[in-house]
């Protein structure tokens, strides 16, 4: 075919016409050049966050709560997982029948249920939190689109009621609500992590991206109690409490060598397990969150001072006779009127004038020196939340009148934790330790608060006191020599005192010879007429304290016939009040 | 020159193909690790179930009342207990 000339190929057209079409087409071409540096260099953030959202996935990896253990590693807390049934409204595919059949499975009401499942605008909505996995399993298997589970943690308590003001409790979402849970809150909770992963269509991880934040696991918090000791306590003070009526009680035990709490228990108690009948009111620690006057459990700090200060000897005789002492406008009673007492007898038989007398002998900065060097008046540091540091006014301020009372124990309060830990100090050589929750491996540092031979006179004293002819023989135990001391003092009410509601309570340690535990022992308002801390406080010590010797493994230290009570007809040395 | 370009071809096309082979690999290995972490995960879970059981039926309060009511045992009373002093260790053969 020969090239035809075409009229139009002919056509002489302006040179600048094809210039300017080059020029358009090279100013398109930089304009898309510009554009796609702009895309590829300057901003590609946002398309390459756009890119990821559609094959990377952030995925939330959850934290276990640690365990709280005893110091055997006995666990009194543990979280393990539960399922959650959950339902996302919008898009749910379900039939009225199916509801009825999940409202069955769940136990719910199915107009609750209803309801919750009505408002299709939400993405998520629970039916029914924390159950076994066997249960939520069934709900699954129905097969209803919308309907999935949800992972939690749930708290579990093997110890109950036993441990349960102690260790307290946490909410439904796994934060720490009361004791201890909410006081190392974070040191258990752990943090939750997330990764960012990338996810095929059938929604398995194939690739891992990063990690944004690695989670962590809560850690283990080891306590200083001894689970075995723990329940023998609950276990007696709860039987106390009920037989003899009274409105609630406390223990303490420690370990005298290092300061440990091995048990603190309050009754009545309630069960951890159990959220949906929780009260406040059951839940309070009574032991460190109480304060109550102690009455004659402080006489021994008197006589301590008073042989501190070199005022008295244990043999010195204090006159005592007509077992009343009047001071300014009030009267110190004691119950059985004695005309003399050595120092020792007063504690033994728990006189008060004697005590007053004692303590009035002294300046009142020695006295107060000596009940704030032990702790009371200051918060004991145990790590329990809500510590109370209680009330110990300043010397300056003593009144004799009120210097007197304060020798037996009445115008102070404390709670029972600071009170058996002062008691650290006849039970050592002076020593002081601060009383732990914690399990410690090592003891923590005591400070000598009276001299070693001081110490040494006291306990003596208080073990005449735990044997007949003092105010305690029923705290005496099988095979150890225990010393202690009674308290029982009137309620404060309004300005005045409670003329029939009482505290009685009993501190003492065992064995003498070597102490190795002490044993705080409170009983709030046992009935009127057996109210006295040798009647009611002091049985729990001795049952508390013999099992728990026997559980440690303690050598007796005296002979098995060692237990005399006087005869049921004998007319019973109680303490004034 | 053409040969030089066909064998780098040639590496090319392996390389490519040694990337994807490898990538896939990894995929593979990591579903396997992704699989193992769940076990040990409900190994774990499982570990504290058993633990919790354990104590369950371990509680003071059940060891207890088995004791005394199953097995009718109880805690001596003081006289028919003996207290055997440690004997001196020297001296015995």
């Amino acid at each position: 075919m020969s090239p035809v000339a075409h009229p139009q190929l002919a056509l002489q057209l302006p040179a600048w016409r094809s210039r300017l079409l080059l020029l358009a087409l090279l100013a398109w071409l930089a304009a898309l050049a510009l554009r796609a540096l702009y895309l590829q260099g300057l901003d590609n953030d946002f398309l390459q966050q756009k890119g990821e959202l559609r094959y990377s996935r952030v995925i939330e990896l959850a934290a276990t709560r640690g365990p709280i253990v005893d110091r055997n590693n006995e666990p009194l807390a543990i979280s393990t997982p539960v399922e959650s049934v959950a339902a996302s409204p919008a898009d749910l595919e379900i039939t009225p029948e199916q509801v009825r059949r999940i409202a069955r499975l769940l136990g719910e009401d199915i107009g609750d249920l209803r309801k919750k499942l009505a408002d299709t605008r939400r993405e998520f909505v629970y039916l029914k939190r924390q159950l076994p996995p066997d249960e939520a399993a069934r709900v699954v298997a129905l097969g209803i689109p919308g309907v999935f589970l949800q992972r939690e943690y749930r708290r579990y308590y093997p110890a109950g009621e036993v441990t349960a003001h102690l260790i307290g409790l946490t909410d439904v979402d796994g934060r720490g609500r009361e004791a201890l849970e909410l006081a190392f809150e974070q040191q258990l909770a752990g943090r939750p992590g997330s990764r960012r992963v990338i996810k095929d269509r059938l929604g398995k991880i194939v690739e891992d991206m990063e990690s944004i934040r690695v989670p962590q696991n809560g850690s283990t918090l080891a306590l200083s109690i001894d689970a075995r000791i723990q329940y023998l306590a609950y276990r007696e003070l709860k039987a106390a409490v009920a037989a003899n009526r009274a409105r609630a009680g406390s223990i303490v035990v420690l370990d005298v060598a290092t300061g440990e709490v091995l048990a603190i228990a309050s009754a009545p108690s309630f069960n951890p397990n159990n959220r949906g009948r929780f009260d406040p009111q059951r839940a309070r620690n009574r032991a460190v969150t109480d304060l109550f006057e102690p009455g004659s459990t402080l006489k021994p700090f008197t006589a301590a001072a008073a042989l501190e200060a070199g005022t008295v000897r244990p043999e010195s005789i204090i006159e005592t006779a007509p077992g009343r002492l009047a001071i300014g406008n009030r009267v110190i009673h004691d119950v059985h009127p004695q005309d003399a007492l050595t120092v020792a007898q007063v504690i033994q038989k728990s006189s008060n004038v004697g005590a007053a007398k004692i303590a009035l002998e002294l300046r009142p900065e020695a006295l107060w020196n000596l009940f704030h060097q032990v702790g009371f008046g200051a918060l004991p540091h145990s790590g329990f939340p809500g510590e109370v540091p209680g009330r110990l006014r300043a010397a300056s301020s003593w009144r004799p009148i009120e210097q007197a009372t304060m020798s037996y124990g009445h115008g102070i309060s404390v709670s029972l934790l600071q009170l058996a830990r002062a008691y650290l100090i006849f039970a050592t050589d002076g020593e002081l330790r601060p009383a732990t929750l914690l399990r410690r491996e090592v003891p923590a540092v005591a400070t000598r608060v009276i001299s070693a031979p001081t110490a040494h006179a006291v306990r003596r004293m208080l073990e005449m006191a735990a044997q007949p002819g003092g105010t305690a023989p029923r705290a005496q135990v099988t095979g150890y020599r225990v010393a202690g001391k009674t308290g029982t003092s009137h309620k404060p009410e309004g300005r005045g005192y409670a003329t029939d509601r009482f505290v009685a309570s009993f501190v003492g340690f065992a064995p003498a010879s070597a102490p190795r535990l002490v044993v705080a022992v409170m009983i709030d308002e046992p009935p009127a007429g057996r109210h006295t801390g040798g009647a009611v406080a002091a049985p729990v010590f001795s049952a508390v304290m013999a099992e728990a010797l026997r559980a440690l493994g303690v050598p007796p230290d005296a002979p098995m016939d060692n237990v005399m009570l006087p005869p049921p007809d004998a007319q019973e040395i109680r303490e004034e009040v | 020159m053409l040969r030089l370009n066909l064998v780098l071809l040639a590496v090319l096309t392996a390389c490519a193909l040694a990337l994807v082979t490898s990538q896939h690999q990894a995929r593979n290995l990591y579903v396997e690790l992704q699989k193992e972490q769940e076990l040990a995960k409900q190994l774990d879970v499982e570990w504290g179930q058993l633990q919790l059981e354990a104590s369950t039926w371990a509680t003071h309060a059940r060891v207890e009342k088995l004791a005394t009511r199953a097995l009718g045992m109880r805690v001596p009373p003081a006289s028919r207990v003996r207290v055997v002093p440690a004997a001196p260790t020297e001296g015995r053969p």
